[in-house]
């Protein structure tokens, strides 16, 4: 058993904790960052200005923040639970740290012979870790809200853990397709499996459509195209994930005052928020290194060829954490009764009936050639997504329909009332 | 990147001792840095700055508690479809009617759930 | 020397498994006692990491500590639990000890006995696969697998019955 021996005493514990070190410095900026993004793009959509004192543009106006909140007084409430109370923060912040340490954000690099990757640690079982971490994240909700000894932080907590339990399913679910096309838990392979166009699609060809497959060589060959409504459901279950807006029932702050973190000030309420925007900040990559091709981008220059890849990767985040804000700005908070239905009644059959659909068109009878296959599989996802499209188009009479909700009566007096309405 | 399979765990170790580290050390920096005049009034639980009344415990719905029953159950199942999806390539068909008759008969558990009406909220 | 390494970070895991397994069942509070829980399931999913079974430590984490122990917690936080002061513990404190001890050496005879002297060679580069996983679950124990989704159909039957209001009451 050398492994570690040789671990502790050659180059790579420096590498290692190189890597750690830029890791965490990276996503510490990236919060800060995305704090300051988010108010301004929201109050950009709402015809404001935003932060504009602190540094060009209130870029650092985040800081100012975090050192207010860093001197504040933590008031710790009378009855609550000392012990769980100091520990609920760090167990929302921690794992959402930790989910980031399967994710490539760039290629490779070698400095003075040795080969370092752009990932943290690069595990066999890479998305499985991903999702022990989230689930860990539950408990900063959890004790968060039954800690703080009392009553608007407990049916928070509740509430949110609920939420949170419920997506979590179907996130776990909305993975498996994509571990099914890749026989592979590493997000390295993932990626990899990603790279270069789609290409060779001879589904038009010797016919005038031969322009079309031509058109194929050019398109990057990402999960999306085949897996959007994997993505779809990662997305929702995701954004729930997180507890943000159109999920942010845990803060719904008409109802519950702040929710879970109702108790929490100062320093241990910025852990919260440093705990959810990093979140945010991982499952925006971890949605570009499932679905979009992770690091891999059109043009890679052989000036510093190392650092395209990140700033693909960079790029592709981004946008995905602009759509995180863009979603809040636009979208009202779901009821909680329609939250349940949608995980559910929807997300969850729906998970499973698309890694079914996944299976069957991956399943490989014998004596059919790998063109035909190919070809078959394209047609059955067009055919798909035209299906879909025309469903959306029309629109699903149950969406507009002005659900009231009952009123609380009763399960018997409403029996009652049917009985004596119908007889 | 270190080598091999107790290196990359080595590396999670090192990534999560930091980030405790980083936690714990701004908290016990903040100890220091920041006021603490605890009073009375400041320490009463946060009620919408009336008085509270009765102790920190609200009755919630038992319906919870089913979801996160629900969950358990489901969660076991994610569990059996990750190595499934990982060798459908291999065993192809084989594979693919066992995951048919275990998808079934939790679905068959869903529509159960959604027939009873444990589902729903209201 | 090697597996020096090995040796410490085994006996680092054990001791936190040790003290928060002794803790479960004595501290006064219960969630506490879910939270050393919790300590335990990790440490145990260490040793799995420490035993090249990757995928059955996560699998560990995720089940164990992410649903079932929620589970738990669920339980005490919409009942009125005995939380602190209230002396919940009853006095037979010595005939849980002896059957706790009895347990341990059933289970560990077992173990010792089904495995005879296999050892796990700890020179490898690579966890046992996942693929390795789906190939024996897949083609070997086929039937308890499918028994498995028998078994969780039978849970949610048991919870959906527990949880259901009592309609009998309405039709009379």
């Amino acid at each position: 058993m050398g492994a570690i021996a040789d671990f502790l005493g050659g180059p790579d514990v420096v590498i290692a904790i190189v890597k750690v070190v830029v890791a965490f410095a990276a996503l510490l900026v990236a919060t800060l960052l995305t704090i300051w993004f988010e108010r301004k793009v929201i109050a950009d959509m709402q015809a404001r200005i935003g932060p504009n004192r602190w540094g060009p543009f209130g870029v650092l106006q985040t800081v100012a923040d975090g050192i207010k909140l860093f001197f504040k007084e933590d008031v710790r409430p009378r009855y609550a639970d000392r012990w769980t109370y100091g520990l609920a923060p760090v167990m929302a912040a921690v794992p959402s740290f930790l989910a980031f340490a399967v994710i490539p954000f760039g290629d490779h690099v070698t400095v003075g012979g040795e080969r370092v990757d752009f990932i943290v640690s690069d595990l066999n079982i890479g998305v499985l870790f991903f999702l022990a971490a989230g689930s860990i994240g539950v408990y900063g909700v959890v004790l968060a809200g039954w800690a703080s000894g009392s009553k608007y932080p407990l049916l928070g907590g509740i509430r949110s853990s609920a939420q949170l339990i419920s997506y979590e399913i179907a996130l776990g679910l909305s993975l498996v397709p994509i571990v099914l096309v890749t026989n592979s838990l590493s997000t390295v392979d993932i990626v990899a499996a990603q790279a270069g166009s789609v290409g060779n699609v001879d589904l038009f060809d010797g016919t005038f459509l031969q322009g079309v497959s031509e058109l194929f060589e050019v398109i990057p060959n990402w999960y999306i195209w085949s897996q959007w409504p994997a993505f779809l459901l990662f997305m929702i279950a995701g954004i729930a994930e997180t507890n943000r807006a159109p999920f942010d029932l845990p803060e719904a702050e008409t109802e519950l005052i702040a929710g879970f973190h109702t108790e929490y000030s100062g320093i241990r309420f910025a852990l919260f928020f440093l705990g959810e925007y990093i979140h945010v900040v991982v499952i925006s990559a971890m949605a570009v290194t499932l679905f979009f091709g992770g690091w891999n981008g059109p043009i890679v220059d052989e000036f510093l060829p190392w650092i395209w890849p990140v700033g693909w990767f960079l790029v592709k985040t981004i946008a995905f954490v602009y759509l995180f804000i863009w979603l809040r700005a636009t979208l009202p908070r779901l009821r909680y009764d329609r939250l349940m239905w949608l995980g559910w009644k929807r997300l969850i059959p729906a998970s499973l009936l698309w890694i079914m659909v996944t299976a069957v068109v991956n399943v490989n009878p014998e004596g059919v050639d790998e063109q035909t296959l190919r070809s078959i599989r394209l047609a059955v996802f067009g055919a798909l997504f035209l299906l879909v499209l025309f469903v959306v188009a029309k629109g699903d009479p149950r969406l507009k329909q002005v659900v009231t909700p009952e009123r609380p009566r009763s399960r018997r007096a409403q029996k009652q009332g049917v009985k004596s309405g119908s007889s | 990147m270190p080598e091999g399979y107790f290196g990359s765990y080595v590396t999670i170790g090192v990534f999560a001792v930091v980030g405790l580290v980083l936690v714990f050390g701004t908290l016990a920096l903040t100890r220091l840095l920041r006021p603490n005049v605890p009073t009375r009034a400041k320490t009463l639980t946060y009620e919408s700055g009336i008085d509270p009344i009765g102790t920190g415990w609200a009755q919630a719905n038992v319906r919870y508690y089913v979801f996160a029953l629900l969950f358990v159950i489901f969660d076991v199942e994610a569990v059996f479809l990750f190595p499934w999806a990982t060798v459908f390539e291999d065993l192809g068909t084989q594979a693919f009617v066992e995951m048919v008759i275990f998808i079934g008969v939790l679905a068959l558990a869903l529509l159960y759930a959604i027939k009873k009406r444990v589902l729903e909220w209201l | 020397m090697a597996d020096t390494y090995l040796q410490v970070i085994f006996w680092a895991f054990f001791a936190l498994m040790a003290i928060a397994g002794i803790r479960v069942v004595t501290t006064r509070n219960v969630i506490h006692a879910a939270l050393y829980l919790v300590a335990t399931l990790l440490g145990a999913a260490s040793m799995y990491v420490l035993l090249y079974a990757e995928f059955v430590a996560w699998v560990q984490v995720l089940v164990y500590v992410g649903a079932v122990v929620v589970l738990m917690l669920f339980g005490l936080m919409l009942t009125r639990a005995p939380i602190g002061s209230a002396n919940f513990d009853n006095n037979q404190r010595l005939v849980g000890a002896v059957c706790a001890g009895l347990l341990f050496a059933v289970t560990s005879f077992i173990m010792v006995g089904a495995f005879e002297g296999q050892e796990i060679d700890f020179t490898g580069t690579e966890g046992t696969k996942v693929q390795s996983i789906g190939e024996a679950i897949f083609s070997i124990y086929v039937l308890p697998f499918e028994i498995v989704s028998v078994l969780l159909l039978a849970a949610l039957v048991g919870a959906v019955v527990i949880s259901r209001r009592d309609e009998g009451r309405v039709d009379s």
